[in-house]
């Protein structure tokens, strides 16, 4: 039986079609579709639940230096009120997780994880902790939404206490009034749009839910599953944990070497990197010039060999194209290139594309 | 939930009118609400052979891709090439987008007819 987020009859009051993800029920859709949903974040704004993924918190003289040591990134000049995206790797470099690491004030830290490996993350993470710090998993005291979209400001403002809003991406804001409920606001998203990441108690879960759904009636604003989340990160070539990496694949593989400082302290993982060198591996886009859709765990071919695997595909909703994302040696392709993706035995073209496939105006 | 009394069903949500010797295929509505916005059709080519309970085409949606399997057998005499521009007509009306035309169809496999199939979906 998978677990309920604090939202769970909202969803089912809404239409939403419910389905099992990452242990807990959660729709995939509402009645209008993902489509719409994906278009809706695209051009005005949506709200998901995003209640399952995982909150850990960090506290003490350690927790710099034990964060510093668990994680690829540097958080050490990470000024207070801010956000940033981190590995998190095994000795050999292969990823647990991939998160973000929120500073609520030199010595205590929010991190953010996958709902799908919350327990394993925690379990590494307590193994592998340095002195002075208390870690605790308070995902089950935490609700989540997001609200996405370039409408997403204006909507919010309506609700928020004057001023209290996090201005710059990757910056939160604590103790932000919404409709009279005391939140955590980050400048944060998983679609390629402008929006926010709204932390709370479960028990107020729905009245800030219905409260920003009330206040984006004006922009269109519509619920969205975890469909629409989906196709919005892929579009915007977001990777995903499961997908784009995993425990065989290191974080410069995953392009994600924006995130692994291999100059600071030594950190889990570290050694590993560095004895590699220049990533074998990396991740590309494509995008489908022949007839069909290419999905996940489907084999890439160049001049007849096969050189990676596409890790996510789906139809783009917005650019109303199909788009994939590989993982292949290095320099196999170039942008432009023409290669093939064997779909259910069927070799259907594709070009090189760069990443990502949508990237909003600013 | 939308059942035609005039069609013949399977149990992987195909519906099959038959015309004489011919058969119109398709999915049905169940399947269409199932799969959410459909965004691609693969269909066979005419003069292809389809054999009941194999597979004769692909509907993908967004989030996932559905074999459609034949409940005749018989010769490709015609496929819906307007679902191939758009595939989204499935979606707008599941019993009026069918995907071929079977000629020389006969019924090869276990079928329901509608009050079968509603008390199949429940």
């Amino acid at each position: 039986m998978e677990k309920r987020t604090p939202l769970y009859d909202v969803h089912v009051a809404a239409g939403g079609k419910i389905v099992p993800f990452a242990g807990f029920a959660l729709p995939v859709e509402y009645p209008t579709g993902l489509m719409k949903e994906h278009e809706a974040v695209r051009t005005a704004c949506g709200l998901f639940d995003v209640s399952h993924m995982g909150e850990v918190a960090f506290e003490g003289e350690g927790a710099l230096a034990t964060l510093n040591h668990l994680m690829t990134n540097d958080f050490t000049e990470l000024p207070v009120g801010k956000c940033r995206y981190s590995a998190l790797c095994y000795e050999d470099g292969g990823m647990v997780d991939d998160l973000i690491v929120y500073r609520r004030a030199e010595d205590r830290f929010l991190v953010v994880v996958n709902a799908a490996n919350k327990d394993k993350d925690v379990a590494w993470m307590r193994d592998h902790l340095l002195p002075g710090v208390v870690m605790t998993d308070i995902s089950d005291d935490v609700a989540q939404i997001a609200l996405q979209g370039p409408a997403s400001r204006a909507v919010l403002a309506r609700i928020a206490a004057e001023n209290s809003l996090p201005t710059g991406y990757y910056t939160f804001t604590e103790h932000v009034d919404l409709a009279g409920i005391d939140c955590l606001v980050s400048r944060t998203g998983y679609t390629g749009e402008d929006g926010f990441e709204i932390y709370c108690a479960p028990a107020d879960a729905t009245a800030v839910w219905n409260a920003l759904m009330e206040a984006g009636t004006e922009e269109g604003i519509m619920p969205c599953g975890l469909g629409a989340r989906d196709t919005l990160r892929l579009e915007a070539a977001m990777p995903l944990y499961g997908h784009e990496m995993d425990e065989t694949v290191d974080p410069l593989e995953a392009g994600l070497g924006f995130a692994v400082k291999m100059d600071k302290e030594a950190f889990i993982g570290r050694d590993a990197l560095a004895e590699k060198g220049a990533p074998a591996r990396e991740r590309i886009g494509l995008e489908v010039v022949g007839r069909g859709i290419v999905r996940e765990h489907e084999p890439v071919f160049f001049e007849g060999r096969q050189i990676g695997h596409t890790t996510s595909g789906t139809f783009c909703p917005h650019l109303k194209k199909a788009c994939a994302m590989a993982l292949v040696e290095t320099g196999a392709l170039s942008v432009g290139d023409e290669a093939e993706v064997e779909v259910r035995g069927r070799r259907v073209a594709v070009r090189v594309v760069g990443l990502p496939f949508y990237c909003r105006q600013k | 939930m939308n059942i035609p009394e005039n069609l013949h069903y399977t149990e992987t949500h195909e519906w099959c009118l038959l015309e004489g010797g011919m058969a119109r295929i398709g999915i049905t509505d169940y399947a269409q609400n199932e799969l959410g916005d459909i965004v691609f059709v693969n269909l066979p080519e005419v003069g292809d052979e389809v054999v009941a309970g194999e597979s004769f085409a692909d509907v993908e949606s967004v989030k996932a891709v559905s074999e459609v399997v034949s409940p005749v057998n018989g010769t490709v005499a015609e496929v819906n090439e307007e679902l191939l521009d758009n595939p989204a007509l499935v979606n707008e009306g599941a019993y009026d987008a069918w995907l071929i035309r079977v000629e020389n169809a006969e019924i090869g496999m276990d079928v329901m007819d509608a009050a079968g199939y509603a008390a199949f979906c429940e």
